[in-house]
């Protein structure tokens, strides 16, 4: 089918290519900007190069707790995500019980709705049960929409999984323990790694709930709204925002590689419960 | 390679680009530097001198805050546009084309109205994101109020949570009434 899919035409491609222009410039942008050597304003062009930004970023103990914390809350907050997250998932796709779609609905919500009203919702919920802000709210508020990738990437694995693998486990005298280790997990693994590594870029970025759920302490993304809107160090930042696109770029190129190859995987999963169900049947015959 | 383009924007850090944005759009940066290259600086100074949407630069009116939203949501655009547009089937464009119809009428009558489910499922991210938002019309904007902004203001400066939570009642309605209509349109079967 593709292969017979005319070429683009030129005016098709120009238009494509402005508009990843669009998309990719200011990005880049931000790196010539790392190594400006104006202090005090955005000036274009750069009056000159230097690398001194790179060091005095390096010594600033304020970024380094920032990043710390950003690391420690996105990690709980996916390993929590990839629990509850895969858990929903097989419910939903596994069977059908009374309510099921409200649940579906019910875990993409936190997406769906603007992050304001989760971040007010979840304050006030905190405020009601006198919960004192804390890491801990931080890495709860985060959790809730990490689930949300998790579930997508899980459910979507597990329509595409065939049930009949899981029967045949059963019947072959696996425990439910088993018949998930050996193959739900083989099964679904890589969904669930390209989940979590979406879940963890997503929670090291979240900027607007982290606003309303956290106490005192700065997460990397509060540290960067605090120099948008008070300036302290203009190139620090520079250099801060450089580096967060650099890290982000990485868990993006493993997260589509690993969907691409599990899309090979799941293709050879279908063709073996196929030959599973004609065995069956000339057994049957 | 393509969709790494997009998708590495999409996923890159939201403050950053709002922060890349800053940078493009100071009195300063680059933005300024190009009009004034290509001598069209008066172009620029008329339009921010429109009464609402002007202002004193870019980074304080409201034609930098529609920079900015159009430049941070349009991924969420682009992929189900994309996905929709990949669903259309090749051999009603071929049948359409064996018709006599011209790239640009197959456009209109095939290919858009079959891709139009995944528009609307793109303007739903767009249109929520973008009304919930506090943080790009006070870092790219004039000091007029978004409703997100609004809502921000209550619950920290002022402590009144119960107003903070009354204004967020108006974008869940909307996006309510807006998720209505794009069912109707057959939008979510596009996601």
């Amino acid at each position: 089918m593709r292969s017979d899919a005319p070429r683009a035409s030129l005016p098709l491609k120009l238009a494509a290519g402005a508009g990843l222009a669009f998309l990719l410039l200011p990005l880049l942008l931000i790196f010539v900007y790392a190594f400006t050597t104006e202090e005090k304003s955005f000036q274009w062009p750069p009056p000159g190069l230097t690398l001194k930004w790179f060091a005095v970023a390096w010594g600033r103990p304020d970024v380094w707790a920032a990043i710390t914390l950003s690391v420690q809350v996105a990690a709980i907050s996916t390993l929590i995500a990839l629990i509850l997250g895969t858990l929903c998932a097989a419910a939903v796709s596994g069977s059908k019980f009374f309510g099921r779609e409200v649940i579906s609905l019910l875990v993409i919500l936190p997406i769906a709705l603007p992050g304001i009203v989760t971040g007010i919702a979840l304050r006030s919920a905190f405020n009601l049960f006198e919960i004192p802000f804390s890491f801990w709210t931080i890495v709860l508020g985060h959790a809730t929409f990490c689930i949300v990738v998790v579930y997508n990437n899980a459910v979507a694995r597990f329509r595409r999984t065939s049930g009949s693998l899981i029967e045949a486990s059963m019947d072959l005298g696996a425990d439910g323990f088993q018949t998930f280790r050996h193959v739900i997990l083989p099964n679904i693994g890589t969904a669930l790694l390209a989940g979590g590594m979406l879940a963890f870029a997503l929670s090291f970025d979240e900027v607007i709930v982290t606003t309303f759920t956290a106490g005192q302490q700065q997460t990397l993304p509060l540290w960067m709204l605090e120099e948008l809107i008070r300036p302290r160090q203009r190139p620090v930042t520079n250099v801060v925002a450089m580096v967060v696109v650099l890290v982000t770029f990485l868990p993006i190129l493993g997260a589509f590689y690993l969907t691409r190859d599990g899309d090979q995987i799941e293709g050879t999963g279908v063709g073996v419960s196929h030959t599973h169900r004609i065995s069956f049947r000339e057994q049957n015959q | 390679m393509f969709y790494l383009g997009v998708m590495l924007p999409l996923w890159s850090s939201y403050l950053v680009k709002v922060y890349a944005w800053k940078l493009i759009l100071a009195k300063e940066g680059i933005f300024n530097w190009v009009f004034e290259q290509l001598h069209l600086t008066p172009v620029l100074d008329a339009v921010l001198s429109i009464p609402v949407i002007g202002g004193n630069s870019l980074s304080v009116s409201y034609v930098g805050t529609f920079l900015v939203f159009t430049y941070v949501w349009l991924p969420y655009m682009i992929l189900p546009i994309q996905a929709s547009i990949e669903r259309v089937p090749a051999n009603l464009i071929d049948a359409s084309a064996d018709l006599g119809a011209s790239p640009l009428k197959t456009f209109r009558h095939v290919i858009f109205p079959l891709a139009l489910p995944g528009i609307v499922a793109g303007s739903i991210f767009t249109f929520s994101l973008t009304l919930g938002d506090y943080i790009i019309p006070q870092i790219v904007g004039s000091s007029r109020l978004f409703i997100g902004q609004a809502v921000y203001a209550q619950q920290g400066t002022a402590g009144n949570i119960p107003l903070a939570a009354a204004f967020t009642v108006v974008p869940i309605v909307i996006m309510g009434i807006y998720l209505w209509g794009a069912r109707k349109m057959g939008a979510f079967d596009a996601l």
